[in-house]
């Protein structure tokens, strides 16, 4: 069963009210549950086109939102996963492999999430060592060497802060993965579908297209991070989230994100198959287009793409 | 993202802090006449502390004698998510430049090194802990690319705290323009020194900073993509002495070599000279 939001409070009274009248079995109470089912629905999806800032971190962080797992067994076919960066070890918090999506080859770059505490700690909640970053830097080289589209799903929390992972360069890692996906001559698509924690997620989030599933957030730092260090209070975490526009409506505005995919009414983790059915039709008709591109000017698209974000002032514009 | 302060003073607090021919060293409380302080570059003689200089004074000691050009100096930040925690953005950022009188936390241009023309750029820590905005991304951006196109080697020195919070996923993408901007630079080749100062954290350790092909710390300096309070709450246990100091990554094989700041200039002088060439022209 799923967990219920809060603010999913009034739609779930309704809906167990449902429940009872649906063991009447009566032809009144058939006219009532209708009536009842058509009101849960207006109202969800009242609910989730007016979700603050926070409740989509709540969603996008609900332990039955669709994870990469799901995603690879809905929308791709024949994948095989690659393991191991060659140097030290192999990160199960970062997941590649060979794809196909409508029998169309691409390489798959993305970020393991678990579901509860034994999946959690089995790919260490999500969150990437170098070695992790590292091996997604060896199958984009081989993607670029045989022509083949990548295709990054981006849901961490961010970049591991331990011991071994600052040791071995995390801050080098990411680094490297910039600087190596911005001249990458092929086509790439990221996606983020749940959490897009800084720079953690941006070393697997440089390319082509950026797309962001409706509830997903994109942030600089967790609003609980950001509460920590700019509030001295981790529980202004609401308030921070409503600062940093990390929502998906708010980065396309900001023209930071190029396609906002939209989710089921009551979120992604309520309608599986409609999402990756949503997914899967946005992501080909990219990739199609993309492939159109001479990837010369891909590359150069891409620099330019990125150049762009920012603002400032400048006197002599002004 | 970490605005570590850990040993440091900005610098204006120095000054106010003891005025008139004497210094008093930050760590060891011992004084020091200002010129000799001045001589040796802001390290203490007694303990070796290092003081943090200023992007102004850090581009001032490294070059030669006012050969320094500035670039871009009327690059203003703007507020673009209309950001607010205890205080409002605006207002932080009208603090900052009233204190460093920098309309951002960097400093960029042209300049000679022991007569090598180079493209140079600063971070400044006294400006909200040397954060990387879209101000400091656009002019680190523009100064890789002024030294790809002039074929000037570049060198950058950092002093960040990280990306800056207030500006949002638009400081976050500054990682990716920078980045960008040296992979080109690079591809063009360029030689790229980048030199790592206390502290160098967060966004910009994972972007142009980690990305020199040579990389230099001075000593004791704080390097890392977490900090440290950060990695002990999601640890649970303390951190090992030396812990993200700069012979810590020494060590580990993340940079090239630690310099004592008297030595700097001598050290750059010699990679410039060895890597002359026709792509880096005097
Ligand atoms: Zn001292």
């Amino acid at each position: 069963m799923n967990k219920e939001f809060d603010f999913e409070r009034p739609i779930v009274e309704i809906e167990s009210k449902i429940e009872e009248l649906s063991r009447e079995e009566t032809e009144e109470s058939k006219a009532e549950i209708e009536r009842l089912q058509q009101k849960a629905q207006r109202l969800r999806q009242k609910v989730f086109t007016k979700l603050s800032p926070w409740q989509r971190v709540q969603v996008a962080r609900h332990q039955q939102r669709p994870g990469l797992r799901n995603y690879i067994d809905g929308i791709f076919e024949d994948f095989l996963e690659l393991h191991g960066d060659r140097l030290f070890g192999d990160d199960p918090a970062i997941v590649t492999g060979l794809a196909k999506i409508d029998g169309l080859p691409v390489i798959l770059i993305g970020n393991q999430k678990g579901k509860d505490t034994t999946s959690n700690l089995a790919c260490n909640f999500g969150m990437p060592h170098p070695e992790g970053y590292r091996k997604a830097r060896r199958v984009m080289e081989l993607a670029q060497r045989f022509h083949k589209p990548i295709i990054t799903l981006i849901d961490t929390p961010g970049a591991y802060p331990g011991i071994g992972a600052e040791e071995r360069g995390q801050g080098e890692a990411i680094a490297s993965n910039l600087a190596y996906l911005s001249r990458l001559f092929t086509p790439i698509i990221v996606v983020i579908i749940g959490e897009g924690g800084s720079g953690g997620a941006l070393a697997i989030g440089v390319g082509d297209r950026i797309l962001m599933l409706e509830n997903a957030i994109y942030s600089v730092i967790s609003p609980e991070g950001c509460a920590a260090i700019l509030w001295n209070d981790e529980s202004k975490a609401e308030e921070a989230a409503g600062r940093l526009k990390l929502t998906s409506k708010d980065l396309l505005r900001l023209n930071l994100i190029d396609e906002i995919i939209p989710e089921p009414v009551g979120g992604a983790h309520r309608d599986y198959d409609e999402t990756f059915e949503r997914l899967k039709e946005a992501l080909l008709c990219h990739l199609r287009k993309l492939q159109q591109v001479k990837v010369e000017l891909l590359v150069a698209k891409r620099y330019e793409k990125f150049r762009k974000m920012g603002r400032f002032l400048e006197e002599s514009k002004e | 993202m970490v605005q570590d302060k850990e040993g440091v003073l900005p610098p204006q607090n120095r000054r106010t802090a003891s005025d008139g021919l004497w210094i008093k060293c930050e760590k060891c409380q011992e004084l020091v006449y200002r010129r000799e302080w001045e001589r040796l570059l802001q390290v203490c003689p007694h303990c070796r502390y290092y003081s943090q200089l200023t992007a102004k004074e850090r581009i001032a000691f490294l070059l030669d004698k006012a050969s320094f050009k500035e670039h871009d100096k009327d690059l203003k930040p703007t507020d673009p998510l209309g950001f607010k925690d205890s205080k409002t953005y605006k207002k932080r950022l009208a603090q900052a430049q009233k204190k460093t009188g920098l309309f951002d936390a960097t400093i960029t241009g042209e300049g000679q090194l022991g007569g090598h023309k180079v493209a140079i750029g600063a971070l400044d820590f006294g400006f909200m802990g040397g954060s990387m905005g879209t101000v400091v991304g656009e002019k680190i951006t523009r100064i890789i690319e002024k030294a790809t196109k002039r074929r000037l080697p570049l060198i950058l020195v950092s002093s960040s705290g990280g990306a800056r919070m207030q500006e949002g996923v638009f400081s976050l993408m500054q990682m990716v323009k920078t980045s960008s901007a040296i992979a080109w630079f690079k591809e063009k080749g360029g030689l790229y020194i980048s030199i790592l100062t206390h502290p160098t954290t967060g966004g910009v350790t994972a972007s142009f900073a980690s990305l020199g092909d040579i990389i230099i710390a001075e000593p004791k300096t704080l390097i890392g993509f977490a900090g440290p309070r950060v990695i002990e709450k999601t640890i649970k246990e303390s951190l090992p002495e030396g812990f993200q100091r700069a012979e810590f990554l020494l060590k580990h094989g993340l940079i090239d070599m630690i310099v004592e700041r008297h030595h700097l200039r001598k050290v750059l002088i010699q990679i410039l000279d060895f890597f002359k060439s026709e792509k880096c022209p005097l």
